[in-house]
């Protein structure tokens, strides 16, 4: 038997072991479908599960937009082609409550219903600062505040002394909603080590999001591959988050996407051969929505993948295609421009034969696009 | 399960009893497969019926150029960006001794195995400029495998020569000719031809070039041109009628499937451009309908390379190639880059568990790339 036939057969056998029996797959199980080539046939599986979970007529979106509030940033991570150095007067900004309000207000206007704000690890922002901010917000607007990421969670109460807990129950109070889960990129110390050394590192990143969790607060998880780390390093990151899940159910949706190089440092690092393609994210994906079999939502990521990926994503195990996202800036900086509107996005999912359904945050319906 | 999904899912194992006996498929299981909103299950079932016919895992490209003479075009599709009257801005017409010095100094850059070209349908040129062009082709490119002209553009030919399809052909072929391109085919259905190209050969025309050139040993390619006014059973017509000629004379080396691009063309601007699923979906039931056409091809050019690389699981076993310069699509707003170095396809090839296979225009391997694990 060739090593292709005999991969295919060990393939069909762990499908059969997650989709029949229900058993959860093994850390070695993933590894053995992140290495296959049998896309369709995990992608079936995949596909299958997703329908299991959430309703197979229907495909969701949220109205958002991100407002990067700063990006003056003390980690400044290789990656990352958006930050500025602390003090640098050119590039580095930090937006007037005037413009934030601003943008808020194009966010309702469009029928968005959230705003999803990150920024850098601004060395002179301390709690106060977003205690105002959020509370200004939402003194104003009728709108969720999906914001900040555990790593600059981990900063502010560094930078103002308080624990972690009192941190996240005070900016709960001040008007966070929830969470996203950014900056986990691959949740192993090797990997954070090399690319990230500055930011918090897996465990800090996780118990972040343990406590807001428990304290109620809702969340995401990403995860950004294709650079440096091994696949056995994407299982491991897909395990820390599967576990914590068990412990919390406080993820509502897991989100990957490939590493987007213009303009950054780390783009040297990774040779052109090592760059996923669209085959390896749609694979990615469909074994993420298998591994991770107590996440509620997969999202795909039209943003990184452009919207035809985007669109195909939805038969590889994704319920849901993120965000018409009004603004971006982060990805747009490391030289990835896909826009779109709520109206072509809802048709994206119509051609592929489901209900547009656009939801908040919290993945509840807020209008049927038919 | 809704009643509607039931009857697709019913339609759809039909199909599947049918290509997994290996029996022939009809325009009402092509519609049915049109219909099914399984995409990976229709995927799966064209890799299938492609496998059974012999088909492994090569996944074959050419080093080629594309070229076009003149965009001066007297026909006019509503489709077409690219067409021009002698008169307007920007029109051109290369004369033979220029397009031959262009090819050469191409090839002298970087080699090439196979020249495409391809032009409007000029009435101000003559059927000795066209032999012209092959002779001054083949004398500066002789180990260069001579691709040209559609079947509509061999139909302008005889038209305004008052010479025979076959002798037409016949003299072309003397000049250097070896294969004529898929162009031209559109959709075949006369309703549809008179709203997008009504300046245009009928289809019966059409097959009938294809027919006599395949006659006199001229290979061709077979198209069709989606995704504008036509329905899915216009689509499965045009379809069934290829595979018929195909029956007769076994000369279409390839089908290549094209979703229409909007930028710049005289359709309907509230047209809404197919979709990647519909893109693949219309790979793979072209793949289980034309069960006598040898390849499928993904032309990249078109819906881009990452798209390619998803449809060779959906039946598709070639992208097509380099395709130094294309124009055609540009001018309609194809936005992928047009030089695409080899080693790009290459990578893609492997990432998705297939062997790139570099062939000449009939499918000769000429190299061969590892399967990546």
């Amino acid at each position: 038997m060739s090593t292709r036939t005999k991969v295919a057969s060990e393939v069909a056998a762990i499908l059969e072991r997650t989709l029949v029996d229900g058993e959860r797959l093994s850390d070695t199980d993933a590894l053995t479908l992140l290495g296959s080539r049998e896309l369709m046939r995990i992608g079936k599986a995949a596909n299958e599960i997703r329908n299991r979970k959430n309703d197979p007529g229907r495909v969701t979106f949220v109205v958002d937009r991100n407002i990067n509030y700063t990006n003056i940033c003390s980690v400044r991570c290789e990656f990352c082609s958006f930050s500025s150095d602390p003090g640098d007067q050119r590039e580095g900004y930090l937006l007037p409550r005037s413009i934030v309000f601003k943008k808020i207000e194009e966010t309702l206007a469009l029928g968005g219903t959230g705003v999803l704000m990150q920024g850098g690890h601004h060395p002179d922002l301390d709690f106060a600062y977003y205690d105002d901010l959020f509370r200004s917000i939402k003194a104003r607007y009728e709108i969720h505040l999906h914001a900040l990421s555990p790593s600059e969670v981990l900063h502010i109460s560094r930078r103002s002394k308080l624990t972690v807990p009192e941190t996240i129950r005070r900016l709960h109070e001040a008007g966070l909603d929830s969470i996203p889960g950014g900056g986990a990129e691959i949740l192993v110390d090797r990997v954070r080590r090399s690319l990230s050394p500055r930011k918090a590192k897996t465990d800090e990143w996780l118990s972040v999001m343990r406590e807001a969790q428990l304290q109620g607060l809702s969340t995401t998880a990403t995860m950004m591959y294709g650079h440096i780390e091994t696949l056995a390093e994407r299982v491991e990151h897909m395990r820390r988050i599967r576990e914590l899940q068990d412990e919390t159910a406080g993820f509502r949706a897991f989100i990957s996407w490939t590493f987007q190089r213009d303009g950054n440092r780390l783009q040297d690092k990774v040779p052109e051969e090592a760059r996923p393609t669209p085959f390896e994210y749609l694979l990615t994906q469909a074994v993420s929505r298998l591994y991770l079999d107590n996440v509620p939502h997969i999202q795909a990521s039209w943003l990184t993948q452009g919207l035809e990926i985007g669109q195909l994503a939805l038969a590889f195990g994704a319920d849901d295609i993120g965000s018409v996202m009004i603004e971006e800036n982060v990805v747009a900086s490391a030289g990835t421009h896909y826009t779109t509107t709520t109206e072509e996005l809802a048709q994206l999912i119509r051609a592929f034969g489901k209900v547009p359904v656009q939801r908040d945050t919290y993945y509840k319906p807020v209008k049927i696009w038919d | 399960m809704s009643a509607p999904a039931a009857l697709e899912a019913a339609a759809l194992e039909r199909v599947q009893e049918k290509v997994a006996a290996g029996e022939r498929l009809d325009a009402a299981d092509g519609l049915a497969l049109y219909e099914s909103d399984d995409l990976l299950a229709l995927g799966e079932l064209a890799d299938q019926a492609r496998r059974l016919r012999g088909g492994g895992d090569n996944v074959f490209f050419v080093r080629n150029l594309t070229l076009n003479q003149t965009n001066v075009c007297r026909v006019k599709c509503r489709f077409c960006a690219f067409a021009r009257s002698a008169r307007q801005e920007g029109a051109y017409t290369l004369s033979p001794a220029e397009l031959a010095d262009e090819a050469k100094r191409a090839y002298e850059q970087e080699p090439y195995n196979e020249l495409h070209l391809v032009n409007g349908e000029s009435p101000h040129v003559d059927f000795d400029w066209y032999l012209e062009t092959m002779r001054a082709l083949r004398a500066a490119l002789p180990s260069v495998h001579l691709k040209c002209y559609s079947a509509s553009e061999i139909h302008h030919m005889s038209t305004i020569s008052g010479l025979s399809y076959k002798r037409v052909l016949n003299e072309l072929k003397q000049a250097g000719l070896d294969s004529l391109t898929g162009g031209g085919a559109e959709i075949f259905s006369a309703r549809v031809r008179k709203l997008i190209a009504p300046g245009k050969e009928p289809a019966e025309a059409w097959l009938e070039v294809n027919r006599v050139a395949h006659e006199l040993g001229i290979p061709s390619h077979c198209t069709m041109l989606y995704g504008h006014v036509e329905t899915l059973a216009e689509r499965v017509d045009h379809l069934l009628r290829l595979r018929e000629l195909q029956d007769e004379t076994g000369g279409f080396l390839a089908f290549v499937p094209f979703a229409v691009h909007l930028e710049n063309t005289r359709l309907d601007p509230d047209l809404v451009p197919a979709t990647a699923a519909e893109v693949l979906r219309t790979i793979a039931v072209s793949r289980l309908l034309l069960d006598n056409v040898a390849h499928i091809k993904a032309y990249w050019i078109a819906m881009g390379l990452p798209l390619a690389q998803i449809a060779l699981h959906f039946g598709a076993d070639d992208v097509q190639g380099t395709v130094g310069r294309e124009q055609v699509f540009h001018s309609a707003g194809a936005r992928t880059e047009t030089e695409q170095a080899a080693g790009r396809l290459v990578r893609y090839i492997q990432a998705a568990g297939r062997v790139p296979v570099e062939r000449d225009t009939l499918y000769n391997e000429l190299a061969r790339w590892e399967a990546k694990a």
